[in-house]
C-alpha cells in the first residue's frame, strides 16, 4: 500500500477505537513527560551552573601572561639563557589574538592599586576596568544602580564593601562624585645623540609618573565581586569601563619591570589579558595556539570537563528514572496492539483475502504504533515542559519567600524537543514489533472463520 | 500442465490437517480442470473439504501436496507475496457472511482492493464508480454495510470482488445467508457478470437445485474427494 493509504487506513482503525488508543496515547504522553520534565530539569540545572560558571569567566576564559611573568622566576632564567625575545602583551598582541578563531573578545587586565577622594577624605583602593561583556555576565544582576552607560563613560561602580566605608548609607552615593587620582605613565623619549646608554635610538630612557585626577559618577553599587578574578593584585573594589581606564596610562606593576628589562620600547603593555572563547570546549584548542605564540596560558578547563562529567551522569540518572514511566508505556502500547489484533481478526483475513501481503498488514500496525507514539510524543513534550514550567514556578515561590532571585530550574532546548518525540516514536515502533509480526502470520484461513 | 484451456488445473490436491495425533484429510487426492469462462458449483455437505478447496484455489492457503495451476501458473512456485498479488489481481472473492469492513462506506469497500493494489486515486474513484454500477448500487455509496440488506451486503461484496477486474471469480457460500429470492438474484448476477466480463468462476454451495439453475458443471465433493463432475443437464436458466 502507498504511504498516504496505509495512514488513512492506520488513523482510521485508530479512530474507531478511539477511547483505548486516546489511553494508550495519554501513557505514551505521560512517559515523555516524565522523561522530558526529569531531562529538563537536568538541562535547566545545568545551564544555570555553567551559566553562572560561565559568566564568571573561569571557564571560557584564557588568562593570558607574557613569558617572563615575574610569577615564573625559574622559567624566566630558562628563556633568558635561551636568549629567544619575550613578547609583550601590547595592543599588537592584543589583535593579532583577538584573530584567533574561536576567539570572542581578548581584554587587557588594568587593575593598579591608587587613592580615590571621597568628601575630601582618601581611600587606597584598587581599581580595576571591566570589560563591556561583563554587563550579560550576572554579576551585576540585583546591582543597585545601573551599569556604565558607555564603553567611555566616567562612572564608577563600587563594590558595597567599599561603599560602605565611604558612607553609612551606601545607597545614598548614587549620583555622587568620586575623584580618582592615579600615577600615568609618561614615556621619556631617549636623548639625541646619546647612543651609549640603550640598545636603539628608540628605546626610551624610562617613564615619569604625573600625578593625575578624574571625576567619576558613582552609578551603581554590586555586591558580588566581579573583578575577582586571578592576576594576583587582590579584589577591585571600584570599577570603571575598561576602556576610559585603558585610556589612563594608569602606571601598573609590569610597567616598572619592562623598563627595567627595557625591552618594550616606548608602548603601552599589559600584564596580562583575557581572551574569551566561544564555548569552554573550544578552550582547550585556543590555549595550545595561544601558547604555540610565545605566552603563558592559564585555564581552568579541567575543572570545566569534570561539571560536565557531573552533568552527563546527572542526567543519564533523570533519563532513565524518566524512562521508566515511558517503559510502562510501551507495554501499554503491546496490550492495546494485541487487543487490537484479536478484534481485528477477521479484517486482517479480508485484507489478505483481497490481496494484502503479509508486509501490508505489518506495516499497518506498524503505522497505527508510529502514529499512538507520535501524537503521544507531542503531547508528552507539552506535558513534560508544562511540568517543568510548573516546578519552576514553585521553586520560585520558595525562592521568593526566602528573599532569593528567582532562577530558571527547569529547561527545554529545541533538541530536547526533538529527542522526546523521536524516542517516541522509536520506543512505540519498538513496542509495535510484536504484534505487527503477529498480525502478519496470522493465517488468512482461519481468520476468516473467526467469529 | 496438460490443459492449456484451463483457468484452473488442480492435479492431485492433498490439503492434511494435524489436529493432536491425528491427521485430517480435509482435501484428498482432487483432480480437477475448470474451463476458462466456465461456471462451476462446487457441491457436497459440511465438511466436505469444498471451502478448503476454495481457498487453496484463492491461494489463501497451500496444498500439502499436489499442484495448482491457475490461468497457467504454478500457484506451489509463487512467494507469499507473489501470492499476494495473485490474489489481488487474479482473484476475487466473495463469502457467505460477505466480509465487508462495518466502519466503511460502501465506496470505501470496494475501493479497498484498488488500495491494495497501489491504483492512482483519480482512477480508483471512476473504478469503484463502475463496479459499484455493475450491481445497481450507485445510489448507496455513503451508506454503510450494516445500512443495507443482506442482498445488497451480497452486491457490494461483488462489487468488491469484480473491482480489479479478476479473471477468476470464488465464491463461498454466496447465498447461504440470503432468502432464496435474493440468492437468486444473486446468482443470476454472478452469471450476468461472468458473460460481460468472460471469468471464471467457482462457486462451493450446498444448494444443489439453484446450482443446478446456473452452473455450467456441478462438481460433488464429500470427505474431502472429489465423488463426481456432471455436466449440468438441466441447462442454465436464461
Amino acid at each position: 500500500m502507498k504511504p498516504r493509504d496505509l495512514t488513512d487506513l492506520a488513523l482510521r482503525n485508530l479512530r474507531e477505537a478511539i477511547l483505548r488508543n486516546a489511553l494508550t496515547t495519554l501513557g505514551v504522553a505521560v512517559g515523555v513527560a516524565s522523561l522530558v520534565a526529569m531531562l529538563s530539569l537536568g538541562v535547566g540545572l545545568q545551564q544555570l551552573a555553567s551559566k553562572r560558571l560561565s559568566q564568571s569567566g573561569l571557564f571560557d576564559t584564557i588568562f593570558v601572561t607574557p613569558k617572563n611573568n615575574f610569577r615564573g622566576v625559574g622559567r624566566r632564567q630558562r628563556e633568558v639563557q635561551s636568549d629567544k625575545p619575550t613578547r609583550p602583551l601590547d595592543e599588537e598582541t592584543r589583535k593579532e589574538l583577538e584573530k584567533l578563531p574561536n576567539v570572542i573578545e581578548v581584554y587587557p587586565q588594568i587593575r593598579f592599586f591608587t587613592e580615590v577622594r571621597f568628601n575630601n577624605k582618601p581611600y587606597a583602593t584598587v581599581v580595576a576596568g571591566l570589560p563591556e561583556s561583563s554587563r550579560n555576565s550576572g554579576a551585576f544582576d540585583g546591582m543597585q544602580g545601573s551599569f556604565f552607560s558607555s564603553r567611555t563613560a566616567d562612572e564608577a561602580i563600587l563594590q558595597i564593601e567599599f561603599a560602605k566605608d565611604l558612607s553609612d548609607k551606601p545607597a545614598s552615593l548614587l549620583g555622587q562624585e568620586i575623584t580618582l587620582r592615579y600615577a600615568e605613565r609618561q614615556a621619556i623619549p631617549a636623548a639625541a645623540g646619546d647612543t651609549s646608554g640603550s640598545a636603539s635610538s628608540d628605546a626610551p630612557e624610562g617613564f615619569s609618573v604625573v600625578a593625575k585626577e578624574l571625576k567619576l559618577k558613582i552609578i551603581g553599587i554590586v555586591e558580588t565581586e566581579p573583578a575577582a578574578g586571578y592576576g594576583g593584585y587582590g579584589n577591585a573594589r571600584l570599577l570603571m569601563p575598561l576602556e576610559t581606564a585603558s585610556t589612563l596610562r594608569a602606571a601598573q606593576v609590569n610597567d616598572l619591570r619592562d623598563i627595567v628589562r627595557a625591552s618594550t620600547g616606548n608602548k603601552v603593555t599589559f600584564p596580562s589579558f583575557s581572551v574569551r572563547a566561544s564555548s569552554p570546549s573550544k578552550v582547550e584548542a585556543l590555549e595550545a595556539s595561544i601558547k604555540s605564540m610565545g605566552f603563558n596560558a592559564f585555564s581552568l578547563l579541567d575543572a570545566s570537563k569534570s561539571l560536565r562529567t557531573f552533568f552527563s551522569v546527572f542526567d543519564l540518572l533523570l533519563g532513565i528514572f524518566g524512562s521508566l514511566a515511558l517503559a510502562v508505556a510501551t507495554l501499554g502500547i503491546v496490550n492495546t496492539l494485541v487487543m487490537a489484533i484479536l478484534e481485528r481478526r477477521r479484517e486482517i483475513g479480508v485484507l489478505k483475502a483481497l490481496g494484502a501481503a503479509d508486509v501490508d498488514v505489518q506495516q499497518l500496525f506498524f503505522v497505527e504504533a508510529g502514529v499512538m507514539g507520535l501524537f503521544g510524543g507531542f503531547l508528552g513534550v507539552f506535558f513534560g515542559w508544562a511540568l517543568g514550567r510548573a516546578i519552576t514556578f514553585g521553586t520560585n515561590v520558595y525562592l521568593k519567600r526566602q528573599a532569593l532571585n528567582p532562577i530558571e530550574l527547569s529547561s527545554v532546548p529545541w533538541w530536547l524537543i526533538v529527542a522526546g518525540i523521536i524516542f517516541a516514536v522509536l520506543v512505540s515502533l519498538a513496542a509495535g514489533l510484536y504484534p505487527a509480526s503477529r498480525a502478519a502470520k496470522l493465517n488468512p484461513v482461519d481468520a476468516l472463520r473467526y467469529e | 500442465m496438460t490443459d492449456q484451456q484451463a483457468a484452473i488445473l488442480l492435479e492431485h490436491i492433498s490439503r492434511h490437517y494435524s489436529m493432536g495425533e491425528t491427521s485430517v484429510r480435509a482435501v484428498d487426492d482432487v483432480s480437477l480442470s475448470v474451463p476458462q469462462g466456465e461456471f462451476l458449483a462446487l457441491l457436497g455437505s459440511s465438511g466436505s473439504g469444498k471451502s478448503t478447496l476454495l481457498n487453496l484455489v484463492a491461494g489463501l492457503d497451500r496444498p500439502t501436496s499436489g499442484a495448482i495451476f491457475a490461468n497457467g501458473q504454478n500457484l506451489g512456485e509463487l512467494s507469499s507475496i507473489e501470492l499476494a498479488r495473485y490474489r489481488r489481481n487474479t482473484i476475487g472473492m466473495i463469502f457467505q457472511s460477505f466480509n465487508l469492513l462495518p466502519r466503511m462506506t460502501l465506496e470505501e469497500n470496494v475501493e479497498l482492493p484498488l488500495r491494495l493494489a497501489e491504483v492512482e486515486r483519480p482512477e480508483r474513484a471512476s473504478r469503484v464508480q463502475e463496479a459499484l454500477e455493475r450491481v445497481r448500487l450507485t445510489h448507496r455509496v455513503g451508506h454503510r454495510p450494516a445500512e443495507l440488506s443482506g442482498g445488497e451486503q451480497q452486491r457490494v461484496a461483488i462489487s468488491r470482488a469484480l473491482v480489479n477486474r479478476p479473471q477468476i471469480l470464488l465464491a463461498d457460500e454466496p447465498t447461504g445467508n440470503l432468502d432464496s429470492a435474493t440468492g437468486e438474484a444473486i446468482l443470476r448476477l454472478l452469471r450476468d457478470l461472468r458473460e460481460q466480463m468472460g471469468m471464471t468462476v467457482v462457486m462451493v454451495t450446498h444448494e444443489k437445485p439453484l446450482a443446478e439453475r446456473f452452473a455450467d458443471r456441478l462438481a460433488t465433493m464429500a470427505d474431502g474427494k472429489l465423488l463426481e463432475i456432471t455436466t449440468n443437464t438441466k441447462g442454465a436458466v436464461q
